[in-house]
């Protein structure tokens, strides 16, 4: 039960697919070994997630790993190429489209392979970012659960996940662009 | 003649920055209703947020892809077993 989201959830603390599994399994072990102190105040699932969470970031800080999320601001400045928009001196409509955004075709967005370039592409993102998207669109957590799981501020969830959109958007577009 | 016009004072460039907080529900009123005026007014803006729309929908898809059917139908197995 669960697995592929244990497993994708472990691998945002730890370095390989191979020490997530350990995670993982290390995590239901907690879960047995816990169960009668189980209160019922959250969900068995959120409860299980919550047991992962803390274990991944444990080995993680054992494995050197232990950067917070949080501090992991790692860029900023615009999510769409400026190059993009008509710049602010020279033009009538200034930020303006200058090349504007094409719809994405419906075989793309029906395609498996799409779906490989958005995973591919999340696996690409910077640590925070990737953490961020995976927990929000990928496994439906809620802000609060984010929050709690990475230890961000709100402002820090919402800013690593417009980045993170942005950037599986423009590998979309890019993708569609060469497809068609 | 493609229209892409600065309206209410928001530029194309400053919406794509907004897209995020606006698909969250978390634009202060005043941002929002500027936002939906430049949207009305747009031709281009619609496509950029119908795109991270497409984006959010096609992440959502990958959990579902992976639930291991072989997984599934064994516990499914069982659980009719259980049932007797």
């Amino acid at each position: 039960m669960y697995q592929a989201s244990l497993l994708r959830v472990a691998r945002l603390y730890v370095s390989s697919p191979s020490v997530a599994e350990e995670v993982v399994q290390e995590a239901w072990v907690g879960v047995l070994n816990g169960i009668g102190r189980f209160e019922g105040r959250s969900s068995l699932k959120t409860w299980l997630f919550r047991i992962l969470t803390h274990t991944a970031k444990t080995r993680g800080i054992r494995e050197g790993r232990s950067v917070p999320f949080s501090s992991l601001q790692d860029e900023e400045g615009p999510t769409v190429d400026p190059e993009r928009f008509f710049p602010p001196d020279q033009s009538v409509a200034p930020g303006t489209w200058a090349t504007p955004p094409v719809p994405l075709p419906e075989h793309v967005l029906l395609a498996d392979e799409t779906l490989q370039i958005v995973e591919a592409t999340i696996e690409t993102l910077p640590p925070a970012q990737r953490a961020v998207i995976t927990l929000n669109d990928v496994e439906g957590w809620s802000a609060d659960e984010i929050r709690n799981a990475l230890e961000l501020t709100e402002t820090n969830r919402r800013v690593l996940l417009h980045r993170a959109r942005a950037k599986v958007r423009s590998a979309l577009e890019e993708y569609a662009a060469e497809a068609t | 003649m493609i229209t892409r016009r600065r309206t209410s004072g928001l530029s194309c460039q400053e919406l794509v920055e907004l897209v995020t907080d606006y698909i969250e529900g978390t634009l202060p009123w005043r941002q929002r209703r500027r936002f939906e005026q430049h949207i009305a007014g747009c031709d281009a803006c619609p496509t950029y947020l119908d795109q991270m729309r497409a984006t959010i929908k096609l992440t959502g898809r990958l959990r579902t892809a992976d639930v291991d059917p072989k997984v599934e139908a064994e516990l499914l197995a069982t659980f009719r077993d259980w049932r007797g």
